[in-house]
């Protein structure tokens, strides 16, 4: 593994190397509660709460894991930790928790938790990956938050609840139901793919026409 | 025994557990590229989610009612050891089907379908038959939602698309554009 400084692995995760919108990790909880923002965004601190739980844990318990169970070992950190905020979800705010059913429960199969533990906690210390779960879990509620976000306000014409366009507005009704869910995604990915490729043009050409002349100023 | 039959219909395209639930998502960006492999994937899909189904009922049923913090923990413990005894036995008694199922038995343990269906089941208290109906439906659903997508997938490969959307941009909106015609299933349940 390529070493990296700790400024790198918390920001690695928050936009370039998203685990929603760019590595296309934990798709399910993205599209299945992200039709208004307050389900997003209590989807994505439970996650976030997770993530960061089980990292702390795996990065502690490393050295004790046998590696021919390390799996198992850490569904079941990851399985406590959901338990954890399942129930505390349910004491604090139990309309959410009731909006959100199953997918809490589900955050123990998202592949982005298992996978930060398979591929950061287990060899790095516990500062670095506490920094790394940091990153990656605000980068996965950032995600939710835009596809929230887009939903409610097109789907129903508010935010957080607050209506925003008045009464003449027609709802899309379709983006809060399961279809709005993946054309939101799908919306969203296209238009990063075509802002990103646009970016590379305007660098590709830019150096391409000035490179000869500017190789020898710029040195 | 029309119950036990609604309850299949409505698992499989009413409820469809891709399309309509989000549940399963993994293997269907990922092996929806091939009919055929589609196909096997969903199989092997709906033979795991029956014995999930199976094992769900006997910890609810026997274990469950004296710890229920456990719920969770044992559901993903009884998940991941099921996969791993079915890859075994598979790969005992057949190994020609063993070579041909090989990846997918593993994905399917992070496949929240899996997890999902006992939790449901659990959820809307279904009952032992009241279960297997369910799991069938949901794998058949799964197995449809798949082969739908595979097949779509295979003709756009050879069209020409613009080339921002190639990839899994496409992908979801074709997702979309299935999902909004299995909405028009839903008519099914209220007539009923």
């Amino acid at each position: 593994m390529k070493a990296t400084t700790p400024s790198q692995d918390l920001l690695r995760g928050v936009w370039r190397e998203n685990p929603v919108l760019v590595q296309m990790l934990g798709l399910c909880p993205a599209l299945a509660v992200t039709n208004t923002v307050e389900n997003s965004l209590a989807m994505g601190i439970a996650t976030f709460f997770v993530l960061l739980g089980s990292s702390l844990l795996v990065a502690l318990l490393k050295r004790f894991i046998p590696n021919e169970i390390r799996i198992s070992a850490y569904i079941l950190i990851i399985a406590t930790f959901v338990t954890i905020a399942d129930m505390g979800l349910e004491a604090l705010v139990p309309d959410v928790h009731k909006a959100l059913g199953a997918f809490i429960a589900l955050i123990v199969v998202n592949c982005m938790i298992l996978g930060r533990q398979e591929a950061f906690a287990s060899k790095r210390s516990v500062v670095r990956s506490l920094l790394d779960a940091i990153g990656s879990g605000t980068g996965f509620v950032i995600a939710l938050f835009l596809m929230g976000a887009f939903r409610e306000i097109v789907g129903m014409g508010s935010f957080l609840g607050i209506p925003l366009f008045g009464d003449g507005y027609e709802p899309w009704v379709v983006m809060i139901l399961p279809p709005g869910g993946f054309l939101t995604l799908g919306t969203l990915l296209i238009g990063l793919s075509w802002f990103q490729r646009r970016r590379k043009e305007a660098a590709d050409g830019g150096t391409a026409k000035n490179g000869a002349v500017q190789e020898g100023s710029v040195a | 025994m029309s119950d036990l039959f609604w309850i299949l219909l409505s698992a499989m395209v009413v409820n469809n557990f891709t399309l309509a639930l989000f549940l399963g998502l993994c293997p269907f960006m990922g092996v929806s590229s091939r009919v055929d492999t589609a196909l096997r994937m969903g199989l092997a899909n709906v033979f795991v989610l029956v014995l999930t189904s199976l094992s769900a009922w006997t910890l609810n049923t026997f274990v469950l009612p004296y710890a229920p913090y456990l719920r969770l923990i044992s559901f993903i413990v009884v998940i991941a050891s099921l996969v791993q005894i079915v890859e075994m036995a598979v790969k005992k008694l057949s190994p020609a089907l063993f070579r041909q199922l090989g990846i997918f038995l593993p994905l399917i343990t992070t496949n929240c379908a899996i997890l999902g269906l006992a939790i449901f089941q659990t959820n809307r208290g279904y009952g032992l038959f009241e279960g297997l109906f369910f799991a069938v439906g949901a794998g058949l659903g799964l197995t449809l939602a798949l082969v739908l997508m595979a097949s779509i997938r295979e003709s756009t490969e050879l069209s020409d698309v613009p080339e921002v959307t190639r990839g899994t941009g496409l992908v979801l909106i074709i997702a979309g554009t299935l999902s909004l015609a299995f909405m028009g299933f839903a008519g099914l349940l209220s007539a009923a």
